[in-house]
């Protein structure tokens, strides 16, 4: 392969003069893609489709999967379990994308524009390694080190509580059906707010300082700052994580069978989490499929808005430059 | 802004920095405690000495040596296969320029984004037909993959800026497109090449639900897997639980310690594009 592209190259050079190159040049780099294509196509493609069609049949897994056309998708439409994993989805959207965005915000801003100018940067750079710290974990690990954390007997949470004679306010924490989506909640938001703080950190940097004195100067307060500078001036970063953090959020899975098992009595259940009980412990590969495709969907239209929605405001902002 | 008002916001700061390294710290305390002690003082108390018994305990148990070295060599494999995979795709994209680049580079986003949930049962049933089930190269092919979609999707944006006169000089100086990659782009873009290395890396060894359902047997297991399932099937005391939980953290605090650089700047390099 290579052979024939070397002198393929060599033709073109001694017969072509230098201005016309570039015409014809691009046909024999397709081969470079031809490996990870061709991965794409057993990894992901295939797989991907063969899901889709197992989705509109009643397969068990073994045997010959049966055509049952939108039986599955039917089923889904009156099964209460699917609606409230879905429900439950929304509130970890809240969890992993919406709280985490706006207190990174607020803490990237604090870090950067005020503990970095006034109490070195490298007092800043440890603070925010600490806010970090939790999104190099495995997330079975966090789930270990959260779940003992939360027991009802002899939990720290609980403890502690105690200890500064809150003891009233105890509470099995990832047991109450009430409690429990809360607490799974808290910890993601413990989990993922280091992601966002990070990027608007990094965001932050290409901020010109002029604005900041400029503001200053001017009278502006802290909060008058990050409204009209460190806002406006973010918008991309803000874009790319609540789109990245939104489909996580859509598609946690280990958090939820290392706290709770999506319990008590299916409290803390999710698309993902109820997909997988579906496909591996009840083996109705069938409508475990359909739960997995309708989730797939939801997740490539919001990614395809997101991307719309960047891509938009980038455009705009290029044109006001312009 | 005056002294006065400028330290309470520092101490707000810092009390919710330590609120997150917390959880931390109390596990460690309560690794290295006696049941005995933890039973009697509850989880908050200072331990008296170190009591190592539980971790090596642990340790024995599971077998987390074995876990260790499946890890390393999984993720290991994943980091260097994807980023050579990545790096042939970015190629052919950024630049070779070749046609219909963007549908190219739409698909592999578009690949990434899709939740494995889709994929999982086709996997699992695809390699039992293989043979490949319940084996460490199953898990490697797939993240390869997985992982690679995102390294084009970064490469080929910062492929895209290349000077293209060093590639033109090379090509003119007789290099054919195969010598031009490996001599000149890749080792000019060796940065980012580092970075995707590490988050592939630590990506991988985080990963959870395909590696539990591809590797069931206790020999293949990764340290993610065997913690989650054991804490799935809550057969741990207390002390084991902490044992299991220092254990697991230790990996990622050492990659944290060794690549923090690296981790934040890749973040921003991936989140600019």
């Amino acid at each position: 392969m290579t052979v024939t592209v070397e002198r393929d190259g060599r033709v073109v050079r001694r017969q072509r003069s230098r201005t016309d190159r570039p015409r014809r040049p691009h046909s024999s780099y397709a081969l470079f893609l031809l490996p990870g294509v061709l991965a794409f196509l057993a990894v992901i493609v295939v797989p991907f489709l063969m899901n889709t069609g197992v989705s509109f049949t009643d397969w068990q897994g073994v045997g010959s999967p049966k055509w049952s056309g939108l039986a599955n998708y039917r089923e889904l439409m009156d099964d209460s379990e699917f609606w409230a994993s879905f429900r439950h989805s929304l509130f970890m959207v809240v969890a992993m994308a919406a709280v985490p965005t706006v207190l990174g915000l607020v803490l990237a801003a604090a870090l950067f524009d005020f503990v970095g100018k006034h109490f070195g940067t490298k007092v800043a750079a440890v603070l925010r390694a600490c806010f970090y710290l939790p999104q190099v974990l495995p997330i079975a690990v966090a789930g270990i080190v959260w779940s003992w954390i939360l027991a009802p007997d002899n939990g720290s949470l609980n403890a502690l509580l105690k200890a500064v004679g809150l003891g009233s306010l105890q509470r099995d924490w990832l047991g109450d059906p009430d409690l429990a989506l809360y607490s799974v909640m808290g910890v993601m938001v413990w989990v993922q707010i280091g992601f966002p703080l990070v990027v608007f950190m990094a965001g932050l940097q290409r901020v010109d300082p002029q604005l900041y004195e400029a503001a200053e100067l001017d009278g502006a307060g802290w909060w008058r700052r990050f409204g009209h500078i460190t806002l406006p001036q973010i918008r991309p970063e803000i874009y790319v994580v609540l789109l990245w953090c939104t489909i996580a959020a859509l598609k946690v899975f280990g958090a939820v069978y290392v706290l709770t098992k999506g319990g008590p009595g299916g409290a803390t259940d999710v698309p993902s989490y109820f997909s997988f009980t579906t496909f591996f412990e009840k083996t109705q590969v069938g409508y475990g499929a359909a739960i997995s495709t309708v989730l797939t969907v939801i997740i490539l239209v919001l990614a395809l808005i997101g991307l719309k929605l960047q891509t938009r405001a980038e455009d705009a902002e290029e044109g006001l430059r312009a | 802004m005056t002294a006065v008002r400028r330290y309470p916001v520092l101490v707000a700061l810092i009390i919710a920095a330590l609120f997150m390294v917390l959880p931390f710290g109390i596990v460690a305390i309560n690794a290295v405690k006696s049941p005995a002690e933890y039973a009697s003082n509850g989880p908050l108390g200072l331990p008296h000495g170190l009591y190592l018994d539980g971790l090596k305990d642990f340790w024995q148990r599971v077998d987390y040596g074995q876990k260790l070295v499946n890890s390393i060599l999984i993720s290991g494999s994943v980091a260097i296969g994807a980023a050579v995979l990545s790096v042939l795709n970015a190629y052919a994209i950024g630049i070779g320029r070749i046609k219909g680049r963007t549908w190219v580079l739409a698909f592999f986003v578009l690949a990434n984004m899709l939740p494995q949930e889709a994929l999982v049962y086709p996997i699992y049933y695809l390699s039992k037909q293989a043979g490949l089930y319940d084996t460490r190269l199953s898990v490697i092919i797939v993240f390869t993959v997985v992982q690679a979609a995102f390294g084009t999707y970064l490469l080929s944006s910062v492929l895209g800026q290349f000077p293209r006169e060093i590639i033109e000089a090379a090509r003119i100086d007789g290099a054919n497109k195969w010598q031009v990659l490996w001599r000149i782009v890749v080792p000019v873009s060796r940065p980012t090449i580092g970075v995707l290395l590490v988050f592939f890396f630590i990506w991988t060894w985080n990963e959870f639900l395909l590696p539990l359902v591809m590797l069931i047997s206790n020999d293949n297991q990764t340290v993610s897997v065997a913690l989650g399932v054991l804490q799935g099937q809550r057969l741990m005391d207390a002390t084991m639980t902490n044992a299991a939980a220092l254990l697991g953290v230790l990996p990622a605090i050492v990659f944290f310690l060794v690549f923090q650089r690296t981790l934040t700047r890749g973040i921003a390099v991936g989140a600019v594009k």
